[in-house]
């Protein structure tokens, strides 16, 4: 996996809440067998229309979105189905960061991410930045008043900067093993395979009917 | 030892280690693999030459894409026949057992575990499904992952993981007649948001849950997704024990083996002194049946209730609402019993088990479909289709006029042949009303079995508390 430092590219808006992996990445595109190909049918629904065009109507369509990188979104994104083909879809369509905005409800933190999204998100090298909502928003007005507005993230210093006249920077929280893990590009599978005789000691002591009980 | 929830216990016991950065390494021990989320898992243990670490503790099965009808064997879809074709590939390969399609005891994958007795209490259990939650159900920690963590399942027996916060959700009383354990977890993500468990393991509890049975209990874990929670579960009782212990399992342990487990399993549920992150408290006896009337499992209503306004709807802003109302074809302030589905679709991990058929064909005794309305009843495996059909079940759905299927996901999520058109309307015992989920354009509404079946006869919802 390709380590990610830092990031400069256009910012392109979705002004949705609780956008689902089926609209980001359709059923009939499940059924392929590769890891590949998934960037063209991103969103295919809202993207396409019947006779196949590109929905002039879609956000993403419009021109001054072309080659964006940067996503950003309302709450909840990447809710509903485990598949990873929708991380697959955003990456290969040119997405490299997502932010969408962490809420407060019946005061408790709601995540702006949905939770299997954002671990598939990590294992592909895509940064999910979550944002307050206020901040969210200024970003949306910016980028509806300022076409091609470019963004800089800096994942070490955990900082999203909008590059206007007068720059425009906003802090984010990220769990540090996920940034050790983004920063690394690491390999997740050779990491834990270090830890082979910690499993084979473990799997000696476990009791895989009765998992934790007193061993037969 | 301080007091534990359900949730520590398990997680404590499956800890392999704790890594420096503190990411715990968490044993897996039943790992269950489908044909949708698995093919490049597989082919990424080729590319860098490892191999499956414990093929017996993977067990694979074809559901997500397999046609329902009576020429199911002869997949059409040439792109679906190759998927299918790479899962069998794999097992084989690899030496996993495959419940293929044709097999006795192919079903839904979240179907197939408990009735196999592969799902029993304690264990951790995953599978590239968000509905594997569902096996929560038995006290145990399930929960859905990417195509990466199913390699790496796969290719270590192990999970990488973060500890989720742990949630309490207790519903007290006894549920009315006429609602569901779908009702109760309907009315939950009401109430928290599609978002609200994000982050959180959700425990249910309550005299209401302790009433439940086990196929009711499973529906609920099922839906703790639709909560965004990463697992939902129910501490074992007698009733657990009873499954597990009833039926053909060949999995399950049984005679002293059973016993010994029994005991293990009695001293899971959480300690009374046990804290959670965080609580919740639903009257169960207040819950009427729900319905759905958007694009989100969240934006729900009491079937007395009425299409709401776009600003009077907690947690979903006037765009949120306005888009969905505009996508369902629906004007605020209609009753939800005024809304006409043009297909039910009975089926899918979260209402296609025995109780819930049985449920369904004691309305349609007797009766027929309306007119206006296709009929369809997928079972979620061929063990339910077999023992329904032993009941006579099959009979009453096709006398009403509905189809009976073999197994699968079928409509549920449109991966097969089974699709909504666009702007169909479908009352659906299922799990998601996302846009498209069903077919491109169609239109979903979440109820529960009877409420489906009540809609199909009368070609309108109706309140099932006082429907005869």
């Amino acid at each position: 996996m390709e380590p990610f430092q830092s990031h400069r590219g256009v910012i392109a808006t979705l002004d949705r809440a609780n956008v689902d992996t089926d609209q980001i990445i359709p059923k009939q595109f499940l059924k392929s067998i590769e890891r590949t190909g998934f960037g063209e049918n991103l969103f295919f629904d809202w993207r396409y229309g019947e006779d196949g065009k590109p929905n002039p109507d879609f956000e993403l369509n419009q021109d001054h979105f072309n080659g964006a990188s940067i996503l950003i979104t309302r709450n909840n994104f990447g809710c509903g189905s485990s598949r990873e083909h929708a991380v697959w879809a955003v990456r290969q369509y040119g997405f490299k960061a997502i932010i969408a905005p962490w809420q407060e409800r019946d005061g408790t933190h709601v995540p702006a991410f949905a939770d299997i999204f954002r671990n598939n998100a990590v294992k592909n090298g895509v940064l999910t930045i979550e944002l307050t909502e206020s901040e969210v928003e200024e970003i949306f007005e910016m980028v509806a008043r300022f076409k091609r507005l470019e963004a800089t993230i800096d994942l070490e210093e955990q900082r999203v900067t909008l590059h206007l006249d007068e720059e425009i920077s906003f802090h984010f929280d990220i769990d540090p093993v996920v940034k050790d893990h983004l920063q690394r590009g690491l390999d997740d599978i050779a990491l834990t395979l270090e830890y082979e005789r910690d499993i084979t000691d473990f799997e000696t002591r476990h009791d895989i009917q009765m998992p934790g009980g007193a061993p037969a | 030892m301080a007091a534990q929830t359900l949730f520590e216990k398990i997680w404590n016991r499956h800890l392999v280690k704790t890594m420096a950065d503190g990411t715990a390494l968490l044993y897996i021990d039943r790992h269950l693999v489908h044909e949708v989320t698995s093919p490049q898992a597989f082919e990424g243990l080729r590319l860098t030459g490892r191999t499956v670490r414990r093929p017996d503790l993977s067990f694979a099965t074809m559901d997500h894409n397999v046609p329902t009808t009576e020429d199911r064997l002869t997949i059409r879809d040439p792109i679906s026949k190759a998927q299918v074709e790479a899962l069998r590939q794999n097992c084989k390969e690899f030496g996993i057992t495959l419940y293929d399609l044709g097999s006795d005891e192919q079903g839904i994958v979240h179907m197939i575990g408990p009735e196999l007795g592969i799902t029993v209490p304690g264990l951790t259990m995953v599978c590239g499904d968000s509905h594997t939650s569902t096996h929560g159900a038995f006290g145990t920690l399930a929960f859905g992952i990417g195509t990466s963590e199913v390699e790496h399942v796969l290719a270590t027996q192990t999970l990488r993981q973060s500890r989720p916060k742990t949630f309490k959700v207790e519903f007290t009383g006894r549920l009315k007649p006429g609602s569901t354990s779908k009702d109760m977890v309907l009315k939950l993500i009401g109430l928290i948001g599609t978002a609200g468990g994000t982050g959180y393991v959700i425990e249910y509890c309550g005299e209401a849950v302790r009433g439940l049975s086990m196929e009711a209990r499973m529906t609920i874990c099922n839906m703790s997704i639709e909560g965004g929670a990463r697992a939902g579960m129910i501490a074992p009782d007698e009733n657990t024990f009873e499954y597990i212990a009833s039926g053909n399992r060949p999995f399950a342990p049984t005679g002293e083996a059973l016993e010994r487990a029994i005991a293990y399993w009695k001293t899971l549920p959480t300690d009374p002194e046990a804290s959670f992150d965080r609580t919740l408290t639903i009257e169960a006896d207040t819950i009427a049946p729900q319905i759905t009337w958007g694009t989100s499992p969240g934006m729900v209503v009491d079937v007395t209730g009425h299409v709401p306004e776009p600003d009077q709807v907690p947690g979903y802003s006037r765009k949120d609402v306005e888009q969905a109302l505009s996508y369902m074809g629906l004007t605020p302030g209609t009753p939800m019993t005024d809304i006409r589905p043009d297909t039910v679709f009975l089926g899918s991990c979260t209402n296609s088990r025995m109780e819930d058929l049985r449920r369904a064909a004691a309305i349609f005794k007797g009766r027929k479909k309306a007119d206006s309305v296709r009929l369809i009843v997928v079972p979620g495996s061929q063990r339910v289709r077999r023992q329904a059909e032993a009941e006579g079940l099959d009979r009453i759905f096709k006398e009403a006029g509905g189809e009976w299927r073999y197994a699968g996901c079928s409509m549920c999520l449109g991966m097969n042949p089974d699709q909504l058109k666009p702007q169909e309307r479908c009352a659906s015992t299922s799990n998601r009303n996302f846009e498209g989920r069903q077919g491109k354009g169609g239109r979903t509404h979440l109820v529960s079995p009877e409420m489906a079946a009540a809609a199909a006869v009368e070609g309108h919802f109706v309140d099932i508390r006082n429907w005869s």
